[in-house]
């Protein structure tokens, strides 16, 4: 397990995270995530071959209910904190 | 007892026998937040009008002795990742500054059919992460025993409003301890209900698999009174859990016969506050007075809760945050190249330093190569955490432990030392990590003159046995009574 973080490292999670960082953010949080994987790595000292994994914590399966139909949120409700809009759509910059 | 200083079943009783009515108390709760919230920073927003027009029409309501609902005319505060319709709800981020939810949230429709007078939405830690509201975007909160010590977080908002007087009552969330470390600091009773019992529809989603949501209140009879009315099955959260709620107030005053509480031997080296090994040890003594059987448990993988949080919490944050992407809802980044950029402009300016630490911290254990080390790894001793508490329930009916190592560290102690902060939750991870129920009650005071607490936990949908718990040892002390001055 590594225990430092890279720039490169921080830069490509940046990326898979959407997350556009400055120059100092990438420098300090390459050190703290270091740091932070450093003390998570005592998990290894922990033989775990033998144990399921455990997603939530109240293990419930399958939970269904009757297909009603049931009035949905408004259009202007659903838009009303969009940061653009044309009263119909969500509005996103030109993608192609 | 003043009215700011009451309780909500002292305030409910005035209100019956006709002594009070619900608009003075409201009135003296938000004279109180007006005269000195300004250095205890509780509130992000206070809903005056609403508040006193709610406050007049239960007053009526009971003049004419039409029904009410069970905290009709009791003023509520709630954390501002509670959604509530038309109610600004910021997540105290800057990237949900200006977001006005559309729907309320389950509990807050439980709260208003409960006829609640809904004052005002509290500060927390950006989106519930962190353990003293320095996270905040917007403000930080003070502890109400002395204004240079944190109020804990992230529903410190929310522990500072019950404390300082603002309002009787109050609801928090709790991911890793946010519900029972601010109770503690702030000396109120603070309960993280087990998984499922309360609805998270409406809850901003912080790390799903961990999030609950509970009540902050004066004492135990009033966390029990207000956990009744927002417990249940809801099918708009799948994972609420299909129980029947009990009526907790019902049963509270009946002590538990031959309690036998377990305990775990405290050691100095982990970083424990000798005034909060002592006031557990005097914990326990009580109960020993009452005749319970103390008998000492061994959890083995306890030092492992931190290390397993702090993967799976930023793991599932990672996910449930990627909705913040400029279209739907929230900050859009003035400029940007193209869509992608959009993205990440709007995330890069809108989210704070510890916000962007976990979406990291959560992408990085998720991400290819990655994955089985970390993010499994930690599900598997999730595993074990959570069969070491149904060992430890097989011998004892309830696990006393302190909140918190220490008591409230001062603002700014802690801020610039990620890991440290993350350390101050290795008494309160684990009850999320393993779904089960725990409460946060006074139980001392420092020499410093703060509040400590103890943390009672207790195994799945026994709340009711958490709650007779808590309220023996209240009986028998008076550290709830005590008020900051």
């Amino acid at each position: 397990m590594s225990v430092s973080l890279s720039q490169d490292d921080v830069l490509k999670v940046a990326s898979l995270s959407r997350l556009k960082l400055s120059e100092a953010e990438v420098n300090s949080l390459g050190q703290q995530m270091g740091s932070v994987l450093k003390y998570i790595a005592m998990l290894d000292e922990l033989n775990t071959d033998a144990i399921e994994p455990m997603a939530h914590a109240i293990e419930i399966s399958n939970v269904f209910r009757e297909d009603e139909l049931q009035t949905s949120l408004p259009r202007e409700k659903a838009l009303s904190n969009a940061p653009q809009t044309d009263g119909n759509y969500f509005l996103v910059p030109a993608i192609l | 007892m003043s009215i700011t200083s009451a309780t909500a079943s002292e305030l409910l009783a005035k209100m019956n026998s006709g002594e009070i009515s619900s608009e003075e108390i409201t009135s003296a709760c938000l004279d109180e937040i007006s005269r000195r919230d300004g250095s205890i920073n509780a509130f992000l927003s206070v809903q005056q009008e609403a508040a006193l027009e709610k406050a007049r029409e239960v007053d009526r309501k009971r003049k004419a002795g039409k029904p009410l609902g069970k905290l009709a005319g009791l003023p509520v505060a709630l954390k501002d990742n509670i959604c509530s319709e038309g109610v600004t709800t910021t997540c105290a981020s800057k990237m949900l500054e200006h977001f006005v939810p559309p729907y309320d949230a389950h509990i807050v429709e439980q709260l208003k059919a409960a006829d609640a007078v809904l004052i005002g939405k509290t500060n927390l830690d950006e989106f519930a992460m962190g353990s003293s509201t320095e996270n905040s975007a917007f403000k930080t909160t003070t502890n109400p025993w002395n204004t240079a010590y944190a109020a804990g977080g992230s529903s410190g908002g929310s522990a500072a409003a019950v404390s300082a007087g603002f309002a009787p009552l109050a609801l928090g969330s709790d991911t890793g301890g946010s519900i029972r470390q601010p109770a503690s600091f702030c000396g109120v009773v603070g309960l993280k209900p087990t998984y499922g019992r309360v609805s998270r529809y409406g809850l901003v989603a912080f790390a799903s698999s961990l999030d609950q949501i509970g009540p902050f209140a004066r004492d135990v009879t009033d966390a029990a009174l207000i956990l009744g009315t927002i417990a249940g099955k809801d099918r708009r959260d799948t994972t609420s859990l299909d129980a029947a709620v009990p009526e907790y107030t019902s049963t509270l005053e009946q002590p538990l016969k031959n309690l036998k509480v377990g305990y775990i031997e405290l050691l100095h080296e982990e970083g424990l506050h000798a005034e909060v090994k002592e006031a557990t040890l005097r914990a326990l003594d009580v109960y020993k007075s009452l005749g319970a059987e103390m008998v000492p448990i061994t959890l083995p993988h306890a030092k492992y809760c931190v290390a397993t949080y702090y993967i799976i919490a930023p793991s599932e944050a990672s996910s449930n945050l990627a909705r913040y992407d400029g279209v739907h809802y929230g900050y859009r980044a003035p400029h940007f190249e193209n869509m992608i950029d959009m993205y990440a402009a709007s995330r890069g300016e809108a989210f704070g330093d510890e916000v962007k630490r976990r979406i990291m911290l959560g992408t990085y254990a998720l991400s290819s190569g990655y994955y089985d080390a970390y993010y499994l790894k930690a599900l598997k001793v999730r595993r074990l955490i959570r069969n070491d508490f149904e060992q430890a329930f097989q011998s004892v009916d309830i696990i006393a432990t302190p909140v918190t190592p220490t008591p409230a560290f001062t603002i700014g102690e802690l801020v610039d030392d990620p890991l440290a902060m993350y350390l101050a939750d290795i008494f309160t991870t684990s009850a999320n990590l393993s779904g089960i129920p725990g409460i946060s009650i006074p139980a001392g005071m420092s020499k410093n003159n703060l509040p400590i607490g103890l943390q009672l936990l207790a195994p799945p949908l026994e709340e009711e046995r958490l709650l007779r718990a808590a309220r023996m040892f209240e009986r028998e002390t008076d550290w709830h009574l005590k008020r900051p001055v």
